[in-house]
C-alpha cells in the first residue's frame, strides 16, 4: 500500500499502486472488479483527492504505452494518455507548434488534462483542453476500448468527468503553429479589484493570453489590486536575432526544502512578497522565454511543500458575468481576515466545452491557495461556496478537497445527465476516487 | 470521505442513545456528515421513538442529516459484524465510527451479584472488543476511517469506588490503544477518549466530581481531536495532567479515595 495525497497534500489515503506498461494490462486489472475499484492518476497534480482511492487500486499512466506523433500537415497531435505536457513541449516547441491549452504547470499528463478539462491563460479566446480535442480512446469498465469523438455523449461525459466514466489511453488534438518560443509579454498594476476587471474585459480579447495576480493583503482603498499580465507568442521580427528562434530548455528546476515548517508562508512573508512583487512590476514590455511565462511555479520542485505538512487547499471558483460582486465580496472578506494567499489568480473565461462536469462558464474565475491549518477556513470557504452557487458559478473539482456534496447539482445543472451516462459506462463503479466518494459522484 | 479540513460525510454511532455519542454525531453533522447511523438496542421504547420522529434520530435529520436505525446489541457478540456490516450498507464508506455504549452499573450491588458484575464487564469490555474488531477489519478494507472509542479515566488507574466498571474500562483502553498500534499504517485509526465524570443520564443521582464535565464538551473535544488527528483525547483536557499524578500515587492512599 502507498499513501498517497494530491498537490495541496492534504487527506492521504492508503492504495496499491499499479503501473500498467500497456493497455492490455490496464484492460486486465479493470476486468478484474477491484472490489475498491480503480483510477487513473498522471503526474499527481491535482489539487484534492481527485487521484486517490482509498484501499483501492490506482493505475500510474506515466509509463504506459508512451509517446506520441504529431501531423506536421495538420498540427494534429496524438499522444498516449500518460504523456505529460512537459514532454510534448519539449518535442513540439522546437517543430514550432505549441499545446492548444497549458495550465499553470507543464508536470501534468494529456489524460488528466482531458479528465479535468484543464483552462489555462488562453481560456477567454480558446476555451479549454476539451474544446481542441479531435478524438480519444477510453478505456471503459467492461475492459474494453473505444474510440470517442465529440459527436458522442460519452465523448463530452468523460472530457471533465475526473476518470470516473473510464481511463483516456489516448488523445488527439490540435496545436497551435509558433514562429518562436517566446512570449511579447506586457504588465500592467491595477488600483483595486474594480480596475482590474475594467482593465480585462475592455483589453483581454487583444491578447491570447491573460492573467491578473490579486493582492488580497491589500486593504481599504486598495483591496484587490493587481498585477495584469498579457502575453502573446512573439513573432520572428519580434526576438533578437538569437540562434534559435525556437529553443525549448526550461531552466534546471531547484528543489522546495523538505523540511519546511507549517506556517513559512504567513501574513509577513507573504506581504513583504505582494509589496516586492506589486512595486516591481512597473509598466512594461518584455519578451521572456515559455516557461516562465506559462509556469511560473515550476522552476522550484514541490514548491507544494513551502505550505508546510499540514498541506493546503486550492480554492477556485468560477461566476458568471453579471456576477462580479460575488468577487468583490470574496477579495474583501478575504482582504478583510487577512487570509494569507500565495499566487491569487484571476482570469476571465470565454466560452466553456459542452463537457458536463467541465469547470470553466462564460464569466469571471478566481484561484487561491490558503493553508489548511488556518483557523476558521472551513468555515469561510463554505461562505464562499454559497455565494458562488447561489451566483451560477461552481468550483473546480480538480481542486476541490472539501467541497459539500449537497452544492455540487446546483453547481454543475448537468450532474445528473453525466450520472446516467456514467452508470451506462460503469454500473458497478469500477472506476472510483476519494473524490467521487467524497462527493457521492 | 473525510476531507482536506478533517470533515466527515457518515457516522456510524454503536450505542445509539448515548449522549456523548449523539452530541459528536450532532457536532459532525453540523460540520458537513451527511449520513449518520445509530445502532440501538432494539426495545419496544426505542421503536417508539424511532416512529414518532421526536428522538435523536429526528433532531439530526432537521439539521439536515439521512438517518439511519440499526439493531445493535452489545451484549451479542455475535450480532456485531453483521450489524457493521447493514450499517456500511447503508453509509457506503464509514468515516467515523463512535464506540458509545456502556453500563456504570452500582459497585456495591456487583459486590452483592457476581454474575451481574460480569454481564456488565461482557457489555463493556467483551462488547467493544468484538464490534471493534468488526469495525477494524471494515476500515482497514477501505483504507481510511476512525474508530472512537469512549474509555473513560476510571480505566486510567482503577479505583476501589468502582472497580468492576474500571476494570473493564481499563480493559477497553488497553484494547483500544492495540488496535490503534494494529491499523497502523492501513489509513484507519483509532481515538482513545478518557472523559471524567460526565453529568448526565449514566451519573444522574451521583455527585459529581471535581473536574466534572459534559457531553456537550466531552463532544467538543472529540471533534477537534478528530480534526488534529489525535490518538487520545482527555476531557476535560487538564485530566490528563492530574492523571499523570494519580498514576503515581502511594497504593495506601489511592485506595483511600473518596470515590
Amino acid at each position: 500500500m502507498t499513501f498517497l495525497t494530491g498537490w495541496g497534500r492534504t487527506s492521504p489515503t492508503p492504495a496499491t499502486l499499479v503501473a500498467p506498461r500497456t493497455v492490455a494490462e490496464l484492460a486486465a486489472l479493470v476486468a478484474g472488479s477491484p472490489p475498491r475499484g480503480l483510477i487513473a492518476r498522471g503526474l499527481g497534480r491535482a489539487y484534492g483527492d481527485a487521484a486517490q482511492n482509498a484501499g483501492g487500486l490506482v493505475a500510474d499512466l506515466t509509463r504506459l504505452e508512451p509517446g506520441w506523433s504529431l501531423d506536421p500537415a495538420t498540427g494534429v497531435v496524438t499522444a498516449s494518455g500518460g504523456t505529460s505536457l512537459h514532454d510534448l513541449m519539449t518535442g513540439l516547441v522546437p517543430k514550432g507548434w505549441f499545446v492548444p491549452v497549458t495550465p499553470g504547470t507543464r508536470h501534468v499528463t494529456v489524460g488528466g488534462a482531458v479528465a479535468a478539462d484543464v483552462h489555462g491563460k488562453n481560456h477567454h479566446l480558446d476555451s479549454s483542453f476539451g474544446a481542441h480535442l479531435r478524438s480519444l480512446t477510453l478505456l471503459t469498465a467492461d475492459g474494453t476500448t473505444r474510440v470517442l469523438t465529440p459527436s458522442d455523449e460519452t465523448f463530452w461525459a468523460t472530457v471533465g468527468g475526473m476518470g470516473l466514466t473510464g481511463v483516456v489511453v489516448e488523445a488527439s488534438f490540435g496545436c497551435v503553429p509558433i514562429e518562436t518560443s517566446r512570449v511579447r509579454v506586457e504588465v500592467t498594476r491595477t488600483r483595486d479589484l474594480d480596475h482590474t476587471l475594467e482593465v480585462m474585459a475592455a483589453t483581454d480579447d487583444g491578447h491570447r493570453y491573460t492573467v491578473a495576480w490579486v493582492d488580497l493583503l491589500a486593504r481599504g482603498a486598495r483591496t484587490g489590486r493587481g498585477v495584469l499580465t498579457r502575453g502573446d507568442h512573439a513573432r520572428r521580427d519580434e526576438i533578437p536575432r538569437a540562434r534559435d528562434p525556437l529553443a525549448f530548455a526550461p531552466a534546471a528546476r531547484v528543489a522546495a526544502p523538505p523540511w519546511a515548517p507549517n506556517g513559512l508562508l504567513n501574513r509577513a512573508t507573504v506581504r513583504a512578497f505582494n509589496q516586492a512583487w506589486y512595486a516591481k512590476a512597473r509598466e512594461r514590455r518584455v519578451i521572456q522565454d515559455i516557461a516562465p511565462f506559462f509556469h511560473p511555479l515550476d522552476f522550484m520542485e514541490g514548491w507544494n511543500r513551502m505550505y508546510g505538512p499540514r498541506g493546503f487547499v486550492q480554492y477556485q471558483f468560477a461566476v458568471p458575468f453579471g456576477a462580479e460582486d460575488v468577487l468583490r465580496r470574496v477579495v474583501s472578506r478575504l482582504s478583510a481576515d487577512g487570509v494569507v494567499s500565495f499566487v491569487p489568480v484571476l482570469k476571465r473565461f470565454g466560452p466553456g466545452t459542452p463537457g458536463m462536469l467541465s469547470f470553466p462558464l462564460p464569466g469571471w474565475t478566481l484561484a487561491l491557495d490558503v493553508p489548511a491549518g488556518l483557523p476558521g477556513l472551513a468555515r469561510l470557504l463554505r461562505v464562499f461556496d454559497t455565494w458562488v452557487a447561489e451566483a451560477g458559478g461552481r468550483l473546480y473539482l480538480a481542486k476541490d478537497s472539501r467541497m459539500r456534496a449537497e452544492l455540487l447539482p446546483v453547481m454543475y445543472p448537468r450532474l445528473a445527465e453525466w450520472a446516467r451516462i456514467r452508470q451506462s459506462l460503469d454500473p458497478e463503479g469500477i472506476f472510483r476516487s476519494d473524490l467521487a466518494r467524497r462527493l457521492g459522484l | 470521505m473525510r476531507n482536506a479540513l478533517g470533515a466527515v460525510d457518515s457516522v456510524l454511532l454503536l450505542g445509539g442513545r448515548s449522549e456523548i455519542g449523539l452530541a459528536t454525531a450532532e457536532l459532525l453533522v453540523r460540520a458537513g456528515a451527511r449520513t449518520v447511523v445509530l445502532a440501538t438496542r432494539p426495545t419496544p421504547a426505542a421503536a417508539a421513538r424511532a416512529a414518532d420522529g421526536d428522538g435523536p434520530a429526528g433532531r439530526l435529520t432537521r439539521l439536515g442529516a439521512e438517518v439511519h436505525e440499526i439493531d445493535f446489541d452489545a451484549a451479542r457478540p455475535e450480532t456485531h459484524a453483521k450489524a457493521i456490516d447493514t450499517a456500511a450498507r447503508l453509509a457506503g464508506d464509514l468515516d467515523v465510527v463512535i464506540a458509545a455504549f456502556g453500563v456504570l452499573g452500582d459497585q456495591a450491588a456487583y459486590e452483592d451479584d457476581p454474575v451481574s458484575a460480569a454481564e456488565s464487564v461482557a457489555v463493556n469490555l467483551g462488547g467493544h472488543v468484538s464490534a471493534g474488531l468488526s469495525v477494524a477489519r471494515r476500515l482497514r478494507e477501505q483504507g481510511h476511517g476512525t474508530l472512537v472509542v469512549l474509555s473513560s479515566v476510571a480505566g486510567v488507574r482503577v479505583r476501589r469506588a468502582n472497580f468492576v466498571y474500571g476494570a473493564a474500562k481499563a480493559g477497553l483502553d488497553g484494547f483500544a490503544q492495540g488496535l490503534g498500534d494494529a491499523l497502523h499504517g492501513s489509513g484507519a485509526r483509532v481515538m482513545v477518549v478518557r472523559p471524567g465524570f460526565v453529568k448526565g443520564r449514566m451519573t444522574k443521582g451521583l455527585p459529581a466530581a471535581p473536574m466534572a464535565t459534559t457531553p456537550a464538551e466531552v463532544a467538543v473535544a472529540v471533534v477537534q481531536g478528530l480534526r488534529d488527528g489525535s490518538p487520545v483525547v482527555w476531557a476535560p483536557r487538564g485530566l490528563r495532567l492530574v492523571f499523570t499524578a494519580m498514576r503515581v500515587l502511594p497504593r495506601a492512599l489511592w485506595r483511600r479515595l473518596p470515590r
